[in-house]
């Protein structure tokens, strides 16, 4: 139960600090950042990996795992690189 | 690998994160900020392909060639205007991993019988729910964005007047799946019920919106896919998912509510899936 309440502190902290990272934004940055946290969210490819890791004789236990890495994945790789295009558009405007 | 240095590894991850979203806000530093974030990503994946629990490597190194290559191919040759559906994409997908995630921990544990008792049995199922009826509502609401910026189904705002009331029902519906399942883990089939509901309600919440909307709705399905992967922390007991996911979520949220003014949209109509206007 300790380590769910300590979980649950960094929950709320982390809450708190994403309202508070986001203040004045200009407009042309709305998509990339938009893009760029998207790619963050990917972070759920560490939790996908442990599924997948995981011990199990179950063939449905695997495929799930196998499909949450590859979502992961594709999001992860896919969000960066996007972002990173978007921001060298960006560049060249301005 | 020591779980101090993973957990000091997953800890740097967080920092690079937290300075990778202020890096984006502002337009000098937006590459720097990205390439952070994406360094901490890097630093979060070789640690955690070092824990000692994992056992198995095939389904990993299958699926990171997999979502890898597909993503890169697509990232690389996806049009500058197809752009936000692109993301609508992703992020489905990101939402999609941890339906997937969520759902292969909660079938392991039936098979182990490990819920473990009391308070702990009920937060542990409690958590497998959120996270898969946020997931669900992420990939298929993600889903119909793409299909309407795509223009696969038309843009205009699809649906009949009462449709806020379905929504109601389906999000009702899913909390009661919820309920349910925590008086009763081992019922599977009510499970992927819930699960469907879920994911029906992530339909009905974007199909009612018009085009013009969908930049703001694919904020907010960030936002929520940010919570998902949250969620699954609390089901994985693992501080680097949680603090990347919260901060995604209310970032986002934040971002949803600037986009919103900047396009002047009622951000609780897009919330609730509310008829917008022909866009």
């Amino acid at each position: 139960m300790d380590t769910i309440l300590f979980l649950f502190s960094l929950f709320v902290l982390a809450l708190f600090l994403g309202v508070e990272l986001i203040t004045k934004v200009p407009p042309t940055l709305h998509t990339p950042l938009m893009a760029g946290a998207n790619a963050i969210s990917g972070i759920t490819i560490v939790g996908a990996i442990l599924a997948a890791g995981a011990d199990t004789s179950s063939t449905l236990v695997h495929a799930l795992g196998f499909i949450a890495v590859t979502m992961a994945t594709l999001n992860v790789v896919g969000g960066y690189l996007v972002t990173n295009r978007m921001l060298a558009m960006f560049k060249r405007k301005s | 690998m020591n779980i101090t240095i993973v957990n000091l590894a997953y800890l740097l991850a967080a920092v690079l994160f937290i300075l990778g979203i202020k890096g984006l806000t502002r337009p000098k530093t937006a590459v720097r900020g990205n390439m952070l974030s994406a360094t901490g990503m890097l630093i979060a994946v070789v640690v955690t392909l070092l824990d000692r629990s994992i056992l198995t490597y095939d389904f990993i190194v299958a699926g990171l060639v997999v979502g890898g290559v597909i993503g890169a191919v697509m990232a690389l040759k996806v049009k500058m205007t197809a752009m936000p559906q692109m993301v609508a994409l992703l992020n489905g997908s990101g939402g999609g991993a941890s339906l997937g995630l969520a759902a292969a921990s909660y079938l392991q544990s039936l098979e182990r019988a490990d819920f473990g008792t009391g308070a702990i049995a009920v937060l542990a199922v409690f958590f497998v729910a959120v996270t898969v009826i946020i997931g669900a509502v992420t990939l298929t609401g993600s889903l119909v964005a793409f299909a309407k910026l795509q223009e696969i189904i038309p843009g205009k705002p699809l649906g009949f007047a009462g449709m806020r009331y379905l929504n109601g029902v389906l999000f009702l519906a899913s909390l009661a799946g919820l309920a349910m399942l925590i008086a009763n883990p081992g019922n599977t089939p009510l499970f992927w019920l819930t699960v469907a509901v879920a994911a029906v309600l992530g339909l009905t919440l974007v199909l009612p919106i018009g085009g013009a909307d969908m930049p703001v709705v694919i904020a907010l399905l960030n936002s929520y896919s940010g919570i998902a992967a949250a969620a699954a922390g609390f089901i994985m007991g693992n501080t680097v998912l949680i603090i990347a996911g919260s901060l995604v979520g209310t970032s986002g949220l934040i971002l949803t509510k600037i986009m919103c003014v900047a396009m002047n949209r009622s951000l609780t109509n897009v919330l609730f899936g509310v008829m917008g206007e022909v866009g």
